[in-house]
């Protein structure tokens, strides 16, 4: 009786049906396709991969992917955080527009995002043409780069932040206070070691948002070879040439720094809870 | 908000002003952007970039690859979200997480594994090849793509709730003689409308702006494998500025129309979970 042995009985009917249907499923459109790029490199020969990743132009791929998307990711946490703590406790004129604007890099298409943004930082655009005064470039620069990836990994931080900024019990804030705590005091030793894990989740998220993102950075980088060149893009240049187990190769790093940073994001998830179960 | 104990109000304000400098640099003008670049030129340029052939069959096939993928993940959201939250067995949290793989997957990668797949040097090329099927640099291709994207919406929306409601309508309808479609449509559908609606709306969203998967398997062919956001990358590199961002627009407003559904349905969700919670709540008395 297998039945018995897999699943705790239950009354309900569809179990099989449903786990078989979610299982073939899941299979066809997920794990089968993502373990051929697994495959593909294992017969492709260890020396040739270990070629195409440690090459020069697809090092530079990782340092600017990598250094940009923490970077973005930084600067995410910073006013995100400002973002979740001035719509949970300021009232001002427009403020449920702000909280729901929040999500519009979840809904803007990347491809209008990276236009959009290109338009804006060129040197001729709203903001280009005040930055181009003081010397600064953004669009075509590793800096747009960085303005993409600050763009699509907002949302993260916020929303990660705000609900449990929401919760943070007044009466902690009023006795620490009553106990003689400054602001700043309440803030640094309260509040904020409360917000933490919500904030580093926060913070990974974003940061392994940014490492795949593709759409709206290859508008404003420009694709300078060694220069604004992403991770992903060099992909789709190594398809573009018919190089597949080129592609694959790059492919299989940023699966695998995907992979750690999903794990990441869990651990973290799991422990924040136990912390709110302990609290 | 207690008086008097909050932030002194030059603090509050220079906060609040920092916060809306970023969210307007960051946000409200890269939007606003899209429409004043779409109708720089005027409405006849604007209907013009919209209403052409090549932008119509990139819409019509943008509205084929999501009407496609939309359904196939709402009845895989349904099933797995049954499976999960209403029976117990062993591996559940794995399958939670494999569920939420394509997420964490770059776009450019979920492209990529199709084309191993089925491109012409794909594991499936040679007899695709020999059968004629061409999936790759094709609409299946799209449509595959973008269900992948799209996967984890409408699952992950309803695992969590329907965990959260447990299995205890569903056993006392059955007791009371109730058969499994007039179970699911009775009791199960009107507990989760709007948590699936939410989901499907979100799914939509994603499946009609996704660009760098689809970007991969399209083989970019105008008129026959664009999709809108293909359409505008193809317009902006041809320099042809106002009909990207005209056919841009069309996509910032589903994005706004995707915001405010977003919006009046967590209203409703929220209702809907206050419900459960105090119902909860209620039998531990």
């Amino acid at each position: 009786m297998m039945r018995l042995s897999f699943k705790r009985p239950s009354i309900l009917p569809g179990f099989w049906p449903s786990f078989g249907y979610s299982i073939l499923y899941l299979s066809l459109i997920v794990l089968i396709p993502l373990s051929a790029i697994f495959l593909k490199t294992a017969t492709g020969g260890w020396a040739r991969f270990w070629e195409v990743i440690t090459s020069r132009q697809v090092v530079a791929s990782y340092q600017l992917s990598f250094g940009a998307s923490l970077a973005a990711a930084v600067i995410n946490a910073v006013f995100g955080f400002l973002v979740a703590w001035v719509l949970v406790r300021y009232q001002f004129p427009g403020k449920r527009l702000v909280d729901a604007l929040v999500d519009l890099p979840f809904a803007l298409p990347t491809a209008v995002a990276g236009i959009a943004l290109t338009a804006l930082y060129a040197e001729n655009g709203w903001i280009g043409r005040i930055l181009v005064h003081w010397g600064v470039r953004v669009a075509f620069t590793r800096l747009g780069v960085l303005v993409a990836l600050v763009f699509i990994g907002l949302p993260f931080v916020v929303r990660s932040v705000q609900p449990v900024l929401q919760d943070v019990d007044r009466e902690i804030e009023e006795a620490a206070a009553s106990l003689g705590a400054g602001r700043w005091q309440v803030f640094s030793r309260v509040v904020f070691p409360l917000v933490r894990p919500a904030l580093l989740t926060g913070f990974a998220m974003s940061f392994a948002r940014a490492l795949g993102e593709y759409g709206s950075v290859v508008f404003i980088s420009g694709n300078m070879p060694m220069r604004t060149e992403i991770t992903p893009l060099l992909i789709i240049t190594k398809l573009e040439q018919y190089d597949y187990a080129g592609a694959t190769a790059i492919a299989v790093v940023m699966l695998v720094a995907s992979f750690l940073m999903l794990l990441a994001i869990n651990l973290l998830h799991w422990h924040s809870r136990k912390y709110a179960e302990v609290r | 908000m207690s008086a008097g104990k909050g932030e002194p109000l030059l603090l509050r304000w220079t906060l609040i002003a920092l916060a809306l400098g970023f969210m307007s640099l960051f946000v409200v003008l890269p939007l606003a952007v899209v429409f004043a670049q779409a109708f720089e030129k005027g409405w006849a340029t604007y209907w013009a970039a919209v209403s052409e052939p090549d932008a119509l069959a990139a819409i019509r096939l943008t509205l084929l690859a999501a009407g496609i993928a939309v359904p196939l993940n709402l009845v895989f959201g349904l099933a797995a979200a049954w499976a999960i939250a209403k029976f117990q067995f062993p591996g559940r949290n794995l399958l939670v997480t494999l569920i939420d793989l394509p997420f964490a997957v770059s776009p450019v990668i979920s492209g990529l594994i199709y084309v191993l797949m089925f491109g012409a040097q794909g594991w499936l090329g040679p007899w695709l090849d020999q059968h004629d099927i061409r999936i790759i640099f094709a609409v299946p291709g799209i449509v595959l793509a973008t269900v992948f994207v799209t996967f984890p919406f409408v699952a992950r929306e309803l695992i969590p709730l329907m965990e959260a409601q447990g299995a205890d309508e569903e056993e006392a309808a059955l007791v009371l003689g109730a058969g499994s479609w007039q179970l699911f449509f009775r009791i199960t559908l009107p507990n989760i409308k709007w948590s699936l609606l939410y989901g499907v709306i979100l799914c939509t969203a994603r499946a009609m702006g996704e660009f760098g998967a689809v970007s991969v398997v399209s083989g970019h062919i105008r008129g026959e494998t664009n999709t809108m956001p293909l359409h505008v990358e193809i317009l902006y590199n041809e320099y042809n500025f106002a009909a990207a961002f005209a056919v841009a627009s069309l996509l910032a407003i589903l994005a706004l129309v995707t915001l405010v559904l977003k919006r009046l349905l967590e209203g409703k969700i929220r209702q809907d979970s206050g419900y459960v919670v105090a119902a909860v709540e209620g039998s531990e008395v």
